[in-house]
């Protein structure tokens, strides 16, 4: 099973037991993810096609929906985001606005966009194809997407974060980052060394499962025939 | 008697001024009204507060020196994720900034289109977007919750810029495309909205090209209707065309580059519209 497949399937496994809600995935892997999801294991869950629309398997067009139902839907709360991050820490904090001081940063961003909505109302999980310490921060320098440290309401879960190296969540006591899985090949020094802030190591440190021949036929033949999304791994 | 509220760019510019605050309509680097954000750029107009889902519309604006203060969720030209001019504009601290979560724009507008001082919402609670814009307050639950709320400020607006697909001469808007995007609560958030629109039709006509759902701008939200071919161009501006990418890659080079940006100015933002679309057309 290569790193991609493993990522792929770690981002699937994301949206288990999500039923029919609307499932955002941004970026290639979790794109594949989602829609390998909703082939396989998780039919009911529905997807933009990035325009305003939501589409079917076949891209058949099912619903109608414009950003301001978006908002509608976010606040609604049936919705699960996987979003990227320039910055994550220990506690779930994840930064798209800038890097280096707000009020005149060193690297201007996206912006906090939907994130700290998003995280507030709805599941939110995370994909960084770079697992690295400038990523896996101390602290980070604008909170857009709101950790478990922080006051954020009665429906906030950050449910997992996939890396290129292995699964991440946050069910310890007191909601620090754990590691859930490690990828085939990942060895958790690699992790270690790739993570600026300590991981709770767990005893029993389980390999990310791998792909059925389904699975990776449904990979490379149908949703990443050109490897697109593979190319982005690193 | 039908009402005619046609007029030109110049006319519209010229009831704004300097120091207001103005929300742009479209989103990101779609839709945008960029013939009116051209002609703004004309005028010495300047000090100007903007909302807006940014796109384009934000870094020309900077780059050309005429915002004091930028209020968005995001400022981003779509194929290019990062808008080059606005992030020059932040890095050197030349503009000062309210950085909202996307929902929070959008309530805050319908705070205003509503008359409301405020929205509660989740939304901004536990981020730095509360710690950076320290004008925030929150508001308790009257009720047995008592759940704690961001109460999201109204952003009133001094005037809108909207562009749409087709209008008639007394400021009904159409929009085609499958997004209305949040134009109706800019005019609505708005003292004052200037519509411009690809073709002015007879009102009897508006129906031919869209159904009903899509005449989506009332007469009484609009003050002056301009019609303005390629209005929103480089923008997209589906179905009638859209985004001219080579032309949005080379304006977004510009940032980087002082001599480009110099020759973009001189050949697209020095001139008028006539002569901008008649640039586009011969590049």
């Amino acid at each position: 099973m290569s790193r991609f497949e493993a990522c792929v399937i770690a981002c699937a496994e994301a949206f288990r037991g999500d039923g029919e809600i609307l499932a955002s995935p941004m970026g290639p892997v979790p794109a594949v993810a989602a829609k390998l999801a909703r082939r396989t294991f998780e039919p009911g869950l529905m997807l933009s096609d990035g325009v305003a629309s939501l589409v079917d398997d076949d891209g058949a067009i099912e619903g109608w929906m414009p950003y301001r139902r978006v908002f509608d839907v976010v606040w609604w709360g049936r919705r699960h985001v996987m979003m990227g991050a320039t910055q994550i820490d220990r506690f779930g904090n994840q930064n798209i606005s800038c890097l280096g001081d707000f009020h005149r940063p060193k690297v201007q961003l996206l912006g906090a966009r939907g994130a700290p909505g998003n995280t507030v109302h709805h599941v939110t999980s995370y994909w960084v194809p770079r697992h690295s310490t400038r990523v896996f921060v101390p602290a980070v320098d604008m909170v857009s997407g709101v950790g478990y440290d922080k006051d954020h309401g009665p429906f906030h879960e950050i449910r997992v974060v996939v890396t290129n190296l292995g699964v991440f969540d946050f069910d310890t006591p007191d909601h620090r980052m754990a590691i859930r899985s490690l990828h085939p090949g990942v060895s958790v020094d690699e992790v270690v060394q790739s993570t600026g802030f300590e991981l709770h190591i767990p005893s029993n440190l389980p390999t990310t499962r791998a792909a059925t021949e389904t699975e990776q036929a449904l990979i490379h033949e149908v949703l990443d025939p050109h490897g697109r999304a593979a190319a982005t791994v690193a | 008697m039908t009402l005619d509220k046609r007029m030109t760019l110049d006319d519209a510019v010229a009831q704004l001024s300097s120091g207001m605050t103005i929300g742009i309509g479209g989103w990101g680097s779609r839709r945008k009204p960029m013939a009116l954000v051209r002609a703004l750029i004309r005028s010495d107009i300047t000090d100007l507060t903007v909302v807006s889902y940014g796109g384009p519309d934000v870094g020309l604006l900077c780059a050309t020196e005429r915002v004091r203060k930028v209020i968005y969720g995001f400022v981003s030209l779509d194929s290019i994720p990062l808008e080059p001019h606005f992030r020059r504009a932040r890095q050197t601290g030349s503009v000062q900034v309210e950085e909202y979560d996307e929902g929070m724009l959008w309530l805050g507008l319908e705070a205003a289109a509503r008359r409301l001082p405020f929205l509660p919402t989740r939304a901004g609670l536990g981020s730095d977007v509360l710690t950076y814009n320290p004008h925030l307050k929150t508001v308790c639950s009257p009720y047995e919750d008592g759940e704690e709320l961001v109460a999201m400020p109204a952003l009133r607006l001094d005037a809108a810029l909207i562009h749409v697909h087709r209008a008639d001469q007394a400021g009904n808007g159409q929009i085609l495309g499958i997004d209305p995007y949040f134009d109706d609560l800019y005019c609505r958030a708005a003292d004052r909205t200037f519509m411009t629109c690809e073709r002015i039709v007879p009102t009897s006509a508006l129906l031919a090209e869209g159904p009903i759902q899509s005449l989506v701008i009332q007469r009484m939200m609009v003050h002056g209707v301009i019609e303005t071919p390629g209005g929103a161009h480089f923008t997209e501006c589906l179905p009638d065309y859209g985004r001219d990418e080579a032309f949005q890659k080379a304006y977004a080079k510009t940032a980087k580059d002082p001599a480009s940006w110099k020759a973009f100015k001189s050949t697209y933002l020095d001139v008028d519209e006539a002569a901008y679309q008649a640039a586009v057309e011969a590049k």
